[in-house]
């Protein structure tokens, strides 16, 4: 049965503002210790600048490796966000409320990390800005529209610039209220950022449709971006990555992924800031069900990739595949990515006491993300390391210390971020959890009394 | 003709009972309409809970009037870059259509979502300086209402408004003449 405790106003204005207005002494250790997880990354790409793209395991033909799997992963988590926000909403289902605006924030952080990864893969990142825009006016050189390399760029920064328009746009109400409840300094900073928000029917009608609207018009952008992120790989001729299924398989991947470091953030938030009258184990159990859904749409996907890959008999392709599942150390981490990523969390899933215990919803969403992120490693490594025929040269693929500070680090800058986002504005929006107040309802069905909402 | 100043005066309310109660009073006995006032809350109710005017407005427009421009962008973006540097590749047209048209649906689609944001700004009156008449007491949950009179009517509007309940009643400054 859902729980649904009886809040006032002036309680969810405290609690959801208490960490935003004051400052625990926590915090300081918390960002102390982001701080030193972000800084082996930072660390790892200033050695990396210095010392040249050499300090990397890669060498001819495994060329892309833990950047690649690491992009791939970070725009995979970015599409939880969408997924939960935008979908969610024009459902009109009453369990987004708490979770929609962790699951934007995580979209942005997670995208803008994924971002710097091909800027850091260059070496020379300060010059991958040629490739994105027009340059050169002298020589006339353009980028190549025709490549999926530049597409990238143009699907990333669409869905980041939407995604984090939309963040401000829904939060505008909130930062009034901060505005309200704040003094000094703080007063002027939500003031501002509040634009004179005063609450008033016509305002609030065109922040209902606002969510309507960006939702209708993000979706699409956040299909196109792992579609095109998919085509980096699709549109190669490396064998092992030339699928027709590619781009909903990403898709379906990525909001696997996503909805998993959904329900990690959420049971993480709710433990910071001991949010349990807003995150409750109806939330992580709504969660849960999505997620078998997501996650056997996802195993259907990787089935149809597999069988593809072997229905042909191919030879290059039933090699890479044979190097995935029986040759070391791919087959050890192909076990590891099934274990994870599919045969024990969507059992797990299926259990209503693991659903509803938030512990239980942290490990089995991290499992998932374990696996996802393996998942990419997996389909990319093994294909490039497979010798072509008339290939001179190649070789294996070893990770090194610095792409292992890299992918550690790019944790720590997407916590911090979220972080950070916390103590500056409400993780939990507001006016939502105030509107499911108006709206909730007591239904007496027979003996008992059942949680309702009035739907328009 | 000496016309009367006009004063807005900010009832808080602390239901929306209360808030519809006392607007419905302030009709009959003050003749203030729909036109006279604004309700101000700390979330979103469904339209008309307070006998409000529906909102008009023309939202929609915008998202249009952004996916062509954005589109006209993405399009020149692409045929001009190719234009710019004809590469052919196996005979192939120079201008690759279907490579153009990712870019130039991102481009429609940022187009579109930068537009709207625009519109729902424009469309909610933001940014707007100053917050005017308003009380901190309506993001806890305190419905405000602010009612805009000639100053004669000021007395009947503040006896209406505290009779209905109303915690307080704040008197703006008078304006016009």
């Amino acid at each position: 049965m859902q729980e649904r405790p009886v809040l006032s106003d002036r309680q969810i204005n405290r609690e959801l503002l208490d960490f935003v207005l004051h400052t625990p002494i926590w915090f300081w250790g918390v960002l102390m210790l982001l701080g030193l997880v972000f800084g082996a990354g930072f660390v790892a790409v200033v050695y990396l600048i210095a010392t040249g793209v050499g300090v990397w395991g890669e060498n001819w033909p495994v060329m892309w490796a833990f950047e690649i799997t690491n992009f791939v992963f970070w725009v995979g988590i970015s599409h939880a966000g969408v997924m939960i926000s935008a979908i969610l909403r024009l459902t009109q289902a009453e369990w987004r409320r708490p979770v929609t605006r962790a699951a934007e924030v995580l979209t942005v952080f997670a995208l803008a990390t994924a971002a710097l990864h091909p800027a850091v893969h260059v070496g020379r990142f300060w010059r991958v800005i040629y490739w994105v825009f027009p340059y050169d006016f002298f020589r006339g050189i353009w980028p190549n529209v025709r490549s999926p390399l530049i597409w990238d760029p143009s699907a990333i920064f669409t869905y980041l610039t939407g995604s984090s328009l939309f963040i401000y746009s829904v939060l505008i109400p909130d930062l009034a209220v901060a505005r309200d409840r704040s003094t000094g300094w703080r007063r002027t900073f939500y003031g501002i950022l509040a634009l004179g928000w005063r609450g008033n029917p016509r305002q609030w009608r065109l922040q209902t449709l606002a969510g309507i609207l960006l939702s209708g018009l993000i979706l699409p952008v956040f299909v196109s971006v792992h579609s095109i992120v998919s085509f980096d790989f699709a549109m190669a001729l490396v064998p092992g990555w030339h699928s027709t299924v590619f781009a909903p398989y990403f898709v379906i991947g990525a909001v696997w992924s996503g909805v998993a470091a959904v329900a990690t953030l959420m049971a993480i938030l709710r433990f910071m800031f001991k949010l349990h009258n807003y995150i409750r184990p109806d939330h992580f159990d709504a969660l849960g069900r999505l997620l078998l859904v997501v996650g056997n749409a996802w195993f259907y996907f990787f089935l149809l990739d597999f069988i593809f890959g072997l229905y042909a008999r191919e030879e290059t392709e039933v090699k890479i595949w044979q190097a995935r599942i029986f040759e070391w150390p791919f087959n050890a981490l192909f076990v590891i990515f099934l274990l994870t990523a599919y045969i024990l969390p969507v059992p797990l899933l299926m259990m209503r006491s693991v659903r509803r215990s938030v512990t239980m919803m942290f490990l089995t969403s991290v499992l998932i993300n374990i696996g996802m992120w393996l998942e990419r490693y997996i389909l990319i490594v093994p294909a490039l390391q497979y010798k072509q025929v008339l290939q001179f040269s190649w070789s294996t693929y070893q990770p090194q210390l610095p792409e292992w500070g890299l992918v550690i680090g790019s944790f720590g800058l997407v916590a911090l971020g979220v972080f950070l986002f916390a103590k500056i504005f409400p993780i939990i929006p507001i006016y939502e959890q105030k509107e499911s107040q108006v709206f909730a309802a007591e239904v007496k069905v027979g003996k008992v009394t059942v949680p309702g909402v009035i739907r328009e | 003709m000496v016309v009367a100043q006009r004063q807005s005066l900010l009832g808080i309310f602390p239901t929306a009972e209360a808030a519809a109660e006392a607007l419905d009073e302030l009709g009959e006995k003050a003749g203030i309409t729909p036109d006279d006032f604004d309700v101000l809350t700390s979330s979103p109710y469904p339209e008309g809970a307070f006998g409000e005017k529906p909102v008009a407005h023309r939202l929609y427009i915008f998202p249009i009037a952004g996916a062509l421009c954005g589109f006209s962008v993405g399009l020149l973006l692409t045929v001009g870059t190719q234009m710019a540097y004809p590469l052919i590749t196996h005979g192939k047209p120079v201008i690759a259509i279907p490579a153009m048209l990712i870019v130039m649906y991102e481009g429609t689609m940022l187009g579109a979502i930068l537009f709207t944001i625009l519109g729902i700004l424009f469309e909610s009156r933001l940014p707007s300086f100053g917050v005017g008449l308003y009380d901190p007491r309506i993001s806890e949950g305190y419905v405000g209402v602010v009612v805009s009179t000639t100053s004669d009517k000021v007395p009947v509007v503040e006896r209406v408004m505290r009779d209905a309940g109303a915690a307080d009643v704040v008197a703006g400054p008078p304006r016009g003449s």
